[in-house]
């Protein structure tokens, strides 16, 4: 479904000050800060205090974003709040940063995904630019509370951080107008990835690797391919940060140079919903580059996709 | 193809990407032993796919099916005479 009336105009970001080193976590689940960097990337990650929620994280990342753009809240057409870790019940945090913005009629709703969740706010954003214009999409995950609602587990704990990050989608010009969209649901493995706040985070990561491993590069390729995009001449990969090692295979199997693949998961982890996003305010504050960009994320349901965008 | 060609190129293929030796039980778990990771995984279904001239469709990327020698054998026969 190709767009040609939608743009990117800011990328913005938040992360705890609170540093999570590897040792911290290994020393918890028996484990080495080495093993950890070794199967996952990640060095480190961060971790809010207790008095800080999803809506907390999530409106210090729209204000960067919106300050990025100079764009006033109140300028806004829709918010949209993307979060699998947000608390249960309802209203979800939608309404809350809603109003911490100070609007008071703009309409906005909650995204409840975890990793591929800023995604498909981007892809349906950019799909609902040319009604609302300005459309604000933000990404807020407090994974630790998610952690640590019951005992550490091994082979989760050491994965995930905290974060948020937040993208203006307009009808409105901006750096890079989206090309287009492609976004999936298979159902069939929701019971892979799942958490309800009653039981433990639960992940079978056999399956989920071997399914990201296949899912990602297939729907970025699908998505380069009709639009006649070579995935060697694509200039950055902004992909969900769940693991190096998935960052390096899905270059890979693209064909792709590893180096375009954008990666910040050493420093932050694994920030669910609000990695892609994290990662691009990162990257958008680099060196201006020209060219392709594919947006890319994976995550419970299970829900993949991914964008194409080119510069302006 | 017979069955005995079938695990011998089997067996081919799980030597090549887990570079160690391979269980004598053939109901042994190849994760639980440690032989294939989250990562390994993958590699060996393409491994079979290019091997066995297949395309495992991803409601069939169930690591259940790649568990042991004997269930990655019985999931070759059931799409050789499919």
């Amino acid at each position: 479904m190709p767009s040609s009336t939608a743009f990117l105009r800011a990328f913005g970001a938040h992360v705890p000050e609170r540093v999570v080193a590897n040792a911290e976590i290994a020393a918890q689940i028996g484990r080495t800060p080495e093993w950890i960097e070794s199967v996952s990337g990640i060095r480190e990650r961060r971790w809010a205090s207790p008095e800080m929620g999803v809506a907390d994280l999530a409106v210090a990342a729209a204000e960067d974003c919106l300050s990025q753009a100079g764009v006033p809240a109140s300028q806004l057409g829709l918010l949209m709040v993307a979060s699998g870790s947000a608390p249960g019940g309802f209203p979800g945090p939608a309404a809350a940063v809603a109003e911490r913005l100070g609007l008071d009629s703009t309409p906005a709703f909650d995204l409840p995904m975890a990793s591929a969740g800023s995604l498909f706010g981007m892809a349906i954003a950019a799909r609902l630019a040319e009604a609302h214009g300005d459309v604000l999409v933000v990404a807020a995950e407090k994974m630790s509370d998610v952690l640590n609602a019951g005992p550490l587990d091994p082979n989760t704990a050491m994965l995930f951080g905290d974060g948020a990050g937040a993208v203006l989608v307009s009808s409105q010009p901006g750096p890079w107008r989206v090309v287009d969209s492609i976004l999936h649901t298979d159902g069939h493995f929701r019971g892979s990835l799942n958490f309800d706040w009653k039981s433990p985070l639960h992940m079978d990561g056999l399956s989920v690797i071997l399914q990201a491993s296949r899912k990602l590069p297939t729907v970025i390729a699908e998505v380069l391919e009709r639009n006649g995009v070579a995935a060697r001449d694509v200039a950055a990969f902004l992909l969900h940060q769940a693991n190096q090692n998935l960052l390096a295979r899905v270059a890979k199997s693209l064909g792709a140079d590893a180096e375009r693949v954008f990666s910040n998961v050493a420093r932050y982890g694994n920030t669910s919903s609000a990695s892609m996003l994290i990662a691009a305010a990162e990257w958008s504050r680099e060196a201006r580059r020209d060219g392709s960009v594919i947006f890319s994320g994976f995550g419970a349901g299970f829900h993949w996709g991914a964008v194409l965008a080119h510069s302006v | 193809m017979n069955d005995a060609i079938r695990r011998e190129r089997l067996l081919g293929v799980l030597a090549k990407i887990t570079k160690q030796p391979l269980p004598t039980d053939s109901e042994e778990s190849l994760f639980e032993s440690g032989l294939l990771d989250s990562f390994a995984l993958p590699d060996l279904v393409g491994a079979l796919e290019e091997e066995f001239s297949i395309k495992v469709p991803d409601a069939d990327l169930n690591p259940r099916k790649f568990d042991s020698i004997a269930r990655i054998e019985a999931y070759l026969a059931e799409r050789a005479s499919a």
